[in-house]
């Protein structure tokens, strides 16, 4: 339980500031500091019994269908990157209280920073694959918000890109590589996988797994040759600099592989990959921190270099070099943390961190000069310092190191060289920021930091000096936990200072000594590098980033041109490329199906059907015309409908074609007439092919399936409709009981698109014109005799008939939408005959309430039958008797039908009768717009 | 009869599938509807053809498919709405662009590509 505690406390402690973020600074920052501080205590009460030699381990279940368990453990890898995640992490609060600004929101800063922490403890701890990586990727979000924390800067939001692009993909690169070794192992458990050496170092995928994970570890701890973010990443606060980009994040991947070190590390590729990235690295970096002039830049630099020294004595593998590895965290922790706060607190107080105008400021800050001092010449290797030891240990491990075979001699050169150039690095910046005479006066009188400010430096300067004196108390215990857990088993050592003359201490005098040399030659050297272009990775990252976008956007050009016509043949021809290779995997086209008769009227009708389709076309530039043609093939469909056993579709296609011809009618009335000749041939051609294609295919598979037996589940309707639903009609039962809800989307759908259309009606700028298209002006006798007439005869015969429609519906062919339709029709003749201002008098009711009332109606219908304990939507029905009419049968199915009826009534009207006044004065649009629509003629 | 009815289905698919080919919003709707004719007779097909087998239970056994019949009938009141939704827009789009190109450039747009 105190495990979870551990990992849980410093999640809980992000919302610590987030929520104080309100309180004062001071506050705060000693709220923030509460939960990690208990959680390090919590970390130092384990130690006793993790010095039995126990593995102290946690875990629940979470989702273990994927594998993924919430279990932590907690060895001595995990002490030591606990001890420094939580002990660095409390000084940086204290450090970043003084550092930041007073108008800066330090309660977002603080969050950010703890939630890095926790996800950082997360890595530490974790005990399964899946939830390590989890906390891995938390990291690289919560270190992206810490960089880009001064958002209003444009090097710290692209700094901020970078590095998450770069650890992001590393991240994804991981996962792929944990995933295999899950797969290998058959358990994401890490107690599994660390004893599975064998079965994964035998695998094939093997050396991919490999790769991906060293991929995601050099990512995140900047090796070469994805080092490029980190110096970038200086763009955050110092702190986050000092915390995440030397102490804790970029020792992830190391943390990464120094963990997974058992059950990967046993193999040639390993020790040859790790160690020559590492070593590569480690010159590289070095030899940048040398020629850079701004002071965190160096100090970048140097990370890298550093960081690449770790990874080079994780991959050469022996106890010593992993026992050098650990101690190098731990030393380097301490020394590049304080260096990065004395470069903050140089920046705070001068202003600058340009190394040409600092110089000279022993004077003004006495003490921060003694503790730069100290920490430099730790980060440089001079004796009697904590990186000493550790560096004594790497050139220990390098001299002994075997895997180049006859030219392993170049490890210890190498080494050497990386010595030398970390001294010169160190006392350069040392040097020339405190003891060298200043060329210019800096920006701000400096002085020495708030004491507090200071207090965290002076802590860790003090550590250099004590673990560099008293190696094998202060830090013995700790290193022999650590290398435990990496190793698997004890291990023999002693930390000390003196090893006697030998081959290791001849290095570092070299180094040293050639160190110097090169700092007091540097002048010479900056010349000759002067030559040289500096290739700033920013520019080349924007660049690549910027390429791909642009590549992105020509790409897309290629189909997205804003054309519907590109759109729409694009599309047709996908169709017709799938639903080609559909057809011609199959055997033979016709089934075994005989085939009906034909006989003259359906051939007729077919004939017809053809032709006023195709005329449609033909006559398509003339579109009163080609509107008369399509109602023709609507008509037609309807006949067919009626000839094929589907008389409600007859009867609703026959009513629907009366409606869409009114309204295509009226809507041809306010657009152009005819239509420009437009299209090329070549274009007519290639469209017209294009159709005739598909047209091809939809009547290859229209045979295919009318040859083909099918099994329908059309009998359970069929069966049931009567003691079922209480309806004989089957097709109406289908609609308002068995598929009821379909129905509702769809009235709800006709509500809506009706709502939709009365909205675009509103404040439409019209074209009216005041003749045909053929020039003559439109009759003055506006609403003939005989049709007024006749449809106030057939108003109330129609409605009748609609009545009598829907009662009916249920048992017979009718229903709720053809009722609607032809009460919308009669209504809607009402209009034509009369006008729109004599009807709007007489109907005086809005159709919107109609439309809404239907579908609540039918939502009601449906929800009533909750009331009996039945799901939504179940019906019921029973016989009822009246005197003088008799037997008769109610079934709440009717409601429904009513709501639906209502809905399409009022869905139609809504638009048609809206359409309609436009032609008048009474346009559906706010109050106060009574202009003439002629005036706006085109 | 079955090649009959499909190839009025394909013929009348292809009528409408040129319509919605074209470059003015009118012929796009006809297009649309005409197209809609199509797929409905195409979709009504499914369940077979059937001579006087309308399903209205009556004793006999020997009825039409009801179910592709309850998906077009919804499928004709669904067309009619989006129909109409087609041709406000359309209206719509010539008021407010000044012509009733489908791609929905106003006046300025035209020219500057033109340009």
């Amino acid at each position: 339980m105190t495990l979870l505690w551990i990992a849980l406390l410093p999640l809980l402690g992000v919302l610590v500031p987030a929520l104080g973020a309100r309180l004062e600074r001071r506050y705060c920052s000693l709220a923030t500091g509460l939960l990690p501080a208990i959680a390090l205590l919590l970390t130092l009460t384990q130690l006793p019994s993790l010095a039995d030699g126990e593995t102290l381990r946690f875990a629940v279940d979470w989702v273990p269908s994927l594998g993924l368990d919430l279990a932590f453990r907690l060895d001595g890898l995990s002490v030591l990157f606990n001890l420094l995640i939580l002990g660095i992490g409390l000084l940086i609060v204290l450090y970043a209280h003084y550092y930041l600004d007073a108008d800066e929101p330090y309660g977002r800063f603080y969050a950010y920073l703890i939630l890095f922490m926790a996800s950082m403890v997360g890595i530490a701890m974790a005990d399964n694959l899946l939830l390590l990586w989890m906390f891995w990727e938390l990291t690289s979000l919560s270190s992206f918000l810490l960089i880009g924390y001064w958002s209003h800067r444009s090097d710290a939001r692209k700094g901020a890109r970078m590095a998450l692009a770069v650890t992001g993909a590393g991240g994804l690169a991981l996962l792929a590589g944990l995933l295999l070794v899950g797969n290998m192992v058959g358990s994401f458990d890490m107690n599994r996988v660390l004893a599975s050496s064998d079965v994964i170092l035998a695998h094939e995928h093997y050396p991919l797994a490999l790769g991906l994970i060293l991929l995601g570890a050099f990512a995140k701890s900047a090796q070469f040759p994805f080092h490029f973010w980190l110096p970038h990443a200086m763009a955050a606060p110092t702190p986050v600099s000092a915390y995440l980009h030397s102490a804790t994040m970029v020792k992830a991947g190391i943390l990464l592989m120094a963990r997974l070190h058992p059950a990967i590390a046993g193999s040639e590729l390993w020790t040859l990959v790790v160690t020559l990235v590492g070593m590569t690295t480690l010159l590289y970096g070095a030899w940048f921190a040398l020629i850079k002039t701004d002071l965190k830049g160096i100090l970048a630099f140097s990370t890298v270099s550093h960081l690449g020294l770790i990874t080079a004595l994780l991959g050469i593998g022996t106890p010593m070099a992993v026992l050098a590895a650990m101690f190098h965290i731990l030393n380097h922790a301490t020394f590049k943390a304080a260096l990065f706060m004395t470069a903050g607190i140089i920046d705070h107080e001068t202003g600058t961190r340009e190394l040409s105008r600092l110089g000279g400021l022993r004077r003004a800050m006495p003490v921060t000069a003694l503790l730069t001092s100290i920490t430099g010449a730790a980060m440089a290797g001079v004796p009697l310092l904590n990186g000493f030891i550790s560096k004594e240990m790497f050139f220990t491990s390098a001299t002994k190191a075997d895997m180049l075979g006859g030219i392993s001699w170049l490890l210890p050169l190498l080494a050497t060289l990386g010595g030398i150039l970390s001294v010169a690095y160190s006392l350069r910046l040392v040097h020339a920021v405190f003891f060298k005479p200043a060329r210019e006066a800096p920006p701000s009188s400096p002085h020495e930091p708030p004491r507090l400010m200071r207090a965290p430096v002076e802590l860790l300067a003090v550590l250099c000096i004590l673990v560099g004196l008293l190696p094998s108390p202060l830090a013995g215990g700790l290193m022999d936990l650590a290398t435990r857990a990496v190793l698997g088993e004890p291990m023999n050592f002693h930390l000390a200072i003196w090893h006697g003359f030998n081959l290791p201490l001849l290095m570092s005098v070299i180094a040293l000594l050639a160190g110097i040399g090169t700092y007091l030659g540097h002048r010479h050297l900056r010349h000759f590098l002067r030559g040289f272009k500096p290739v700033d990775a920013r520019l080349v990252f924007e660049g690549a980033v910027q390429y791909t976008g642009r590549q992105a956007e020509r790409l897309l050009a290629c189909f997205d041109n804003g054309s519907l016509q590109r759109y729409m043949s694009l599309l047709l021809v996908t169709a017709l490329i799938l639903a080609g290779l559909g057809l011609f995997r199959m055997p033979s086209l016709a089934g075994d199906q005989p085939g009906s008769e034909l006989d003259g009227v359906l051939i007729t009708g077919a004939v017809l059907l053809m032709f006023s389709g195709i005329a449609t076309v033909i006559t398509h530039r003339y579109r009163l015309i080609s509107l008369l043609m399509l109602s023709m093939v609507g008509l037609l469909v309807s006949l067919t409908f009626a000839r094929f056993s589907a008389p409600d579709l007859a009867l609703t296609q026959l009513s629907v074609e009366v409606v869409t011809m009114i309204l295509l009618m009226l809507a041809l009335f306010f657009l152009p007439q005819k239509t420009p000749r437009e299209s090329s041939m070549p274009r007519t051609l290639r469209d017209s092919a294009l159709a005739a294609a598909l047209g091809m295919i939809v009547a290859s598979l229209n045979y295919a399936v009318l040859t083909r037996d099918h099994n329908s589940i059309s009998d359970f309707f069929i069966e049931n409709s009567v003691p079922g639903g209480g309806g004989h009609n089957v097709v109406n039962v289908i609609l308002v009981d068995f598929r009821g809800f379909d129905t509702l989307g769809e009235i709800t759908v006709l509500a809506i698109a009706g709502l939709a259309i009365f909205k675009l009606l509103n404040r439409l700028r019209l074209f009216m014109p005041h003749s045909d298209v053929e020039g003559r002006l439109w009759s003055p006798d506006r609403y003939p005799m005989i049709l007024t007439t006749i449809s106030q005869a057939l108003l109330p015969l129609a409605l009748l008939v609609s009545v009598f429609i829907f009662l009916r519906g249920h048992n017979h062919p009718g229903g709720g939408f053809i009722a609607g339709l032809i009460t919308a029709v009669a209504l809607i003749l009402l209009y034509m005959a009369r006008g729109v201002e004599w009807a709007q008098s007489r109907l005086d009711f809005q159709y919107q309430p109609v439309a809404i009332a239907g579908v609540g109606i039918a939502t009601l219908t449906g929800l009533g039958s909750w009331l009996f304990g039945y799901p939504f939507l179940t019906s019921s029905f029973g016989h009822f008797h009246l005197p003088l009419i008799g037997d008769f049968e109610l079934a709440t199915a009717m409601i429904f039908d009513l709501g639906v009826y209502l809905a399409v009534v009022g869905a139609t009207l809504m638009i048609l009768a809206n359409l309609g006044k436009l032609t008048t004065p009474h346009r559906p649009s706010k109050q106060g717009e009574s202009t003439t629509p002629s005036e706006e003629t085109s | 009869m079955e090649s009959l009815y499909a190839i009025t289905t394909g013929v009348l698919s292809a009528c409408g599938l040129y319509l919605t080919l074209r470059g003015r919003t009118f012929p796009v709707v006809v297009g649309l509807t005409l197209l809609s004719y199509a797929v409905n007779l195409f979709l009504f097909s499914m369940g077979g053809l059937t001579t006087d087998g309308a399903v209205v239970i009556n004793g006999e056994d020997d009825y039409a498919d009801p179910l592709p019949q309850a998906l077009v009938l919804t499928a004709i009141v669904i067309g009619f709405a989006m129909t109409a939704f087609a041709v406000i827009l359309a209206m719509r789009a010539r008021g407010d662009m000044g012509n009733d190109h489908v791609d929905g450039r106003t006046k300025e747009d035209s020219e500057e590509s033109r340009r």
